[in-house]
């Protein structure tokens, strides 16, 4: 046979990089079909690496403290040798941006072009949350147009104001999406003519809303309909942007800018498991079908696979550098043993997945890929077989008890359990505190009232006081936090 | 279909103003660290880096989120020997939840933040509240100077640097080099062409034509040589020559009677380090001694100098002398540039400072380049500051003040950078 090695090197060149990425993108459209954004590869340094992180990963950002603080801290533990940087970050974008590190050797390159630039950007492509919840056309023009504004902010109202807004706004981030609705993706142009249009209007609405003056002192109505607003919100930023009476309109939009921001990170959240599990799979697909085929060494693949079985290791939950599921292991394993039940179902599989079992492989797995999150796909695929391979068991802890109790454990009383516990962990509704604007006082003193709905009992961890400063920063009137717990009853919290 | 880029020579510090934004925010706790530092130093090793650190909880991002307590369900791999309905203890540290994020970040939040500050930085922070000037500022704490000075043409530099004119003049040198033995023989031709025609020959005769097509010919070539070619292309050169170096000495001198306490000292070393950056700034080798004094004078070393404790009256003059002798001793003035900076309380033997204020005058004063006083005390003055005074107005290269904190230091510099500025 013909030697029909791409390279026999281990060190990288562009037009070696050039050569895999036209071979992986060959099997990748042509034998699995996967549907992808163009790619933009990106050569980088590792200082340059250690930027990027310090940005979460944005391209592009305006400038922050908090940017710079996660600098120096990446960049001091990557020099005491504590930590490795990654191998890659992508980005959601169209064309879906991804770096490579120079310091790669070459097999490092092919794995990270197949891992981000085939297997993540397919599933930015396809996932229903990220197709919902981002535009990856306009997030790149979006980014440029945030990091212009609050340049220009900084430039006419203070470094000062504009950082003490931002810290208000970063600590609401997580709370800055508005779950049921979907926005309209917008070019930079069009961002721009409504900014300024927002911005003109924006203001007198807010007045007109507040010019409800109290017609008199007897004239409050005494069934209580005056609660407003009328039905809970759950979008605090956004309920801010809108009404928070004392706001300037730059302001407004800065809120608005870190909303926009916590919105295209809302998915990455929300499917971690799937996405790292996805990129895994496809990257060892990918060059395990490179090597059948013959274009890459043994010794290649030696070095894939040591890389590879490195992300993902998962130790027990006994060892002392346990750190929880690993992503990447738990969704690797389980989309491997979805393509296992559809090729070679037990009976087992076949009780269990009647729908998939014996079926086409790619077909499940891509309808998998864009339909489901984190939550939903474990509670749909996670399979007996693969909760005994992996020796999972559930532990309940309650504070009301002496000891902890195991829940369930990997034998055939314990799947349905175990795979809901599971599911339920990566539910982001359990795992981050249910906040909701529940009132506003607009005819006394303004005041706004959130309700922190309990999940199991568990309170407001202790950040709560310094929240709620920066919940009063941004509303500019008294603000209070009450807590609903089991039966229903609302206690104050904090005031502030 | 897919796009490969090089960024590699892209900008790298894309996180600096970031940073900088950071240290700005967080610059009360980095002072405390960096007035640490300052204390655990020498002088001479003030000018790099240093390591700082922060609380971690004074600059945590906060967000809402579930604390410690209620009823919560995890799952983990790796099950050995549990079964359903077993009860087991709580481990130790955790909630028991331990695994994800809560858990593991409240157990990092006691450590500092640590992180490496540049030289820059640490440079910047320390001289925060001496409130010196940009100009001086930038002056410390900017790297080695060099000067860039003309060093004549050379082929290749950066565009802005292209002279003009001796660029074109080589393009006229060079288009004559190249075009003159065409022009010549166009010359040639012609006048051949001429001689023919007055000798009465027809224009289409076909010698002419010939003629006339090897003009036409050799103008093309002419026309083809380029105005202006990269060979032409002249840079000025620079030449980076360090400023002009020799040697100083500084004489640092303090009381150390009991009077002047571990914070007084903290603030003359101020003093001193600011005058030896600046000298460091100036010269390329830096001599320091130190005296320190009480009744009697000694020249000890730095550590003695600012951490031992003494006892004891005050005879500022024998410092004087002793520094006398030294200089006498091992640094001649026409070979070294002496500086002197003084740092006391005030309180002096009575009758001692009318010697002091003779000994500065007629011996100490002729050999030094400046001589910097400072009084940490926020009482009345005592017979040394009038004696002191009396000096002042007869030699402007004599500098006093009266400081109680940081940035009164300054001020008794200002001469001293004045005149380095406008020298520069």
């Amino acid at each position: 046979m013909a030697n029909r090695l791409i390279a026999d090197t281990s060190e990288w060149s562009f037009p070696l990089l050039e050569r895999f990425d036209t071979e992986i993108a060959r099997i990748a459209r042509g034998v699995y079909g996967l549907d992808t954004y163009a790619n933009q590869i990106e050569v980088i340094s590792s200082e340059q690496m250690i930027d990027a992180y310090s940005s979460v990963g944005l391209p592009i950002s305006y400038h922050h403290w908090s940017f710079g603080k996660q600098f120096v801290a990446t960049e001091q533990t990557y020099r005491r040798g504590q930590m490795g940087l990654a191998y890659e970050i992508v980005i959601n974008s169209d064309p879906c941006i991804a770096y490579l590190m120079e310091e790669n050797s070459l097999p490092m390159q092919a794995l990270v072009i197949a891992h981000a630039c085939y297997g993540h950007n397919s599933f930015f492509k396809g996932n229903y949350l990220f197709r919902t919840w981002t535009s990856a056309d306009a997030i790149i023009d979006y980014l440029v147009f945030a990091r212009k504004y609050i340049a220009a902010c900084e430039e006419r109202y203070g470094e000062e104001a504009v950082e003490l807004l931002l810290d208000s706004c970063h600590a609401l981030m997580n709370h800055g999406v508005d779950r049921y609705k979907r926005p309209a993706p917008l070019t930079m142009a069009e961002e721009q003519r409504r900014q300024e249009e927002r911005e003109a209007y924006l203001q007198s609405q807010v007045n007109d809303l507040w010019r409800t003056l109290p017609a008199g002192a007897g004239n409050r109505d005494p069934n209580g309909d005056d609660r407003w607003p009328e039905e809970p919100q759950e979008n605090l930023l956004y309920f801010i942007e809108k009404n928070a009476p004392l706001l300037e309109p730059w302001q407004r939009e800065v809120v608005r800018i870190v909303r926009k921001v916590g919105q295209y990170f809302y998915p990455q959240r929300q499917t971690q498991v799937m996405n790292e599990g996805w990129a895994t799979f496809w990257h060892y697909t990918l060059l395990n079908h490179l090597y059948d085929e013959g274009l890459v060494s043994d010794g290649f693949m030696i070095e894939f696979l040591q890389s590879h079985t490195n992300v993902i290791m998962q130790p027990s939950f006994d060892v002392p550098y346990y750190q929880g599921i690993n992503p990447y292991a738990l969704g690797f394993a389980m989309m491997r043993d979805i393509r296992r039940i559809c090729e070679e179902p037990t009976d087992e599989d076949r009780y269990w997945f009647p729908d998939i079992a014996g079926g086409n492989w790619l077909q499940v797995l891509d309808f998998a890929m864009h339909n489901f999150k984190d939550e939903s796909f474990i509670a749909q695929y996670l399979s007996p077989r693969l909760m005994r391979e992996l020796h999972l068991f559930a532990v309940r802890d309650d504070d009301r008890e002496e000891t902890l109790e195991i829940t369930a454990i990997h034998e055939e009383g314990g799947y349905r359990t175990l795979r809901q516990a599971l599911a339920d962990q990566y539910n982001l509704g359990n795992r981050e505190p249910n906040i909701q604007v529940i009132n506003v006082d607009r005819r006394g003193d303004r005041s706004l009232t959130l309700r922190h709905f309990r999940h199991n009992r568990r309170p407001l961890g202790e950040s709560t006081e310094e929240m709620l400063k920066h919940v009063r920063r941004l509303w500019g009137f008294t603000t209070r936090l009450e807590s609903l717990d089991e039966q229903g009853r609302a206690q104050l919290v904090a005031e502030c | 279909m897919s796009h490969f880029i090089d960024r590699r020579l892209n900008g790298r510090k894309k996180s600096t103003v970031n940073r900088s934004r950071f240290i700005r925010r967080y610059k009360a706790q980095l002072k405390r660290s960096v007035a640490d530092a300052v204390d655990r130093r020498s002088i001479a090793d003030m000018d790099s880096g240093e390591k700082v650190g922060i609380p971690s909880k004074d600059i945590s991002e906060p967000v809402f989120h579930q604390g410690s307590g209620g009823t919560r369900e995890m799952v983990h791999p790796g099950n050995k020997d549990f079964l359903t309905g077993d009860r087991i203890q709580r481990p130790e540290g955790g909630s028991g939840g331990s695994g994800q994020g809560s858990a593991s970040n409240s157990g990092q939040g006691e450590d500092d933040f640590v992180f490496e500050l540049s030289r820059e930085e640490f440079m910047d922070l320390l001289f925060d509240d001496l409130e010196l000037p940009n100009l001086v500022r930038n002056q410390l704490i900017g790297t080695t100077e060099f000067k860039p000075v003309r060093a004549g043409f050379a082929t290749d530099g950066a565009p802005g640097n292209i002279d003009v004119v001796r660029s074109l003049k080589g393009a006229i040198a060079r288009r004559a080099a190249l075009g003159g033995p065409h022009r010549a023989r166009i010359r040639e031709l012609e006048e051949e062409i001429d001689i023919l025609l007055t000798a009465g020959a027809d224009p289409e005769d076909a010698r002419i034509l010939e003629m006339r097509e090897e003009i036409d010919r050799l103008e093309t070539r002419l026309a083809a040589l380029p105005f202006i070619d990269t060979f032409d292309l002249r840079f000025h050169a620079f030449a980076k020559q360090p400023e002009p170096a020799s040697k100083a000495v500084m004489l640092c001198i303090m009381d150390v009677s009991g009077s002047m306490d571990q914070m007084r000292k903290n603030l003359a070393k101020r003093f001193f380090i600011l005058l030896y950056l600046f000298l460091q700034r100036s010269y390329e080798k830096i001599d320091l001694v130190f005296i320190r004094h009480h009744t009697i004078a000694q020249e000890v070393d730095e550590q003695e100098f600012f951490y031992s404790r003494e006892t004891g009256g005050t005879v500022v003059s024998s410092a004087l002398d002793l520094a006398y002798d030294l200089l006498r001793e091992r640094y001649d003035s026409s070979a070294w540039n002496i500086y002197c900076a003084q740092a006391s309380d005030g309180d002096n033997w009575e009758s001692d400072s009318a010697i002091c204020r003779q000994i500065l005058s007629e011996k100490l004063l002729p050999l030094m380049r400046y001589y910097a006083y400072v009084e940490i005390t926020p009482r009345q003055h005592q017979s040394l500051w009038l004696a002191y005074k009396e000096v002042e107005a007869l030699h402007p290269h004599f500098a006093m003040q009266q400081i109680d904190e940081a940035r009164d230091i300054y001020p008794v510099f200002r001469e001293l950078f004045k005149r380095q500025e406008a020298g520069s």
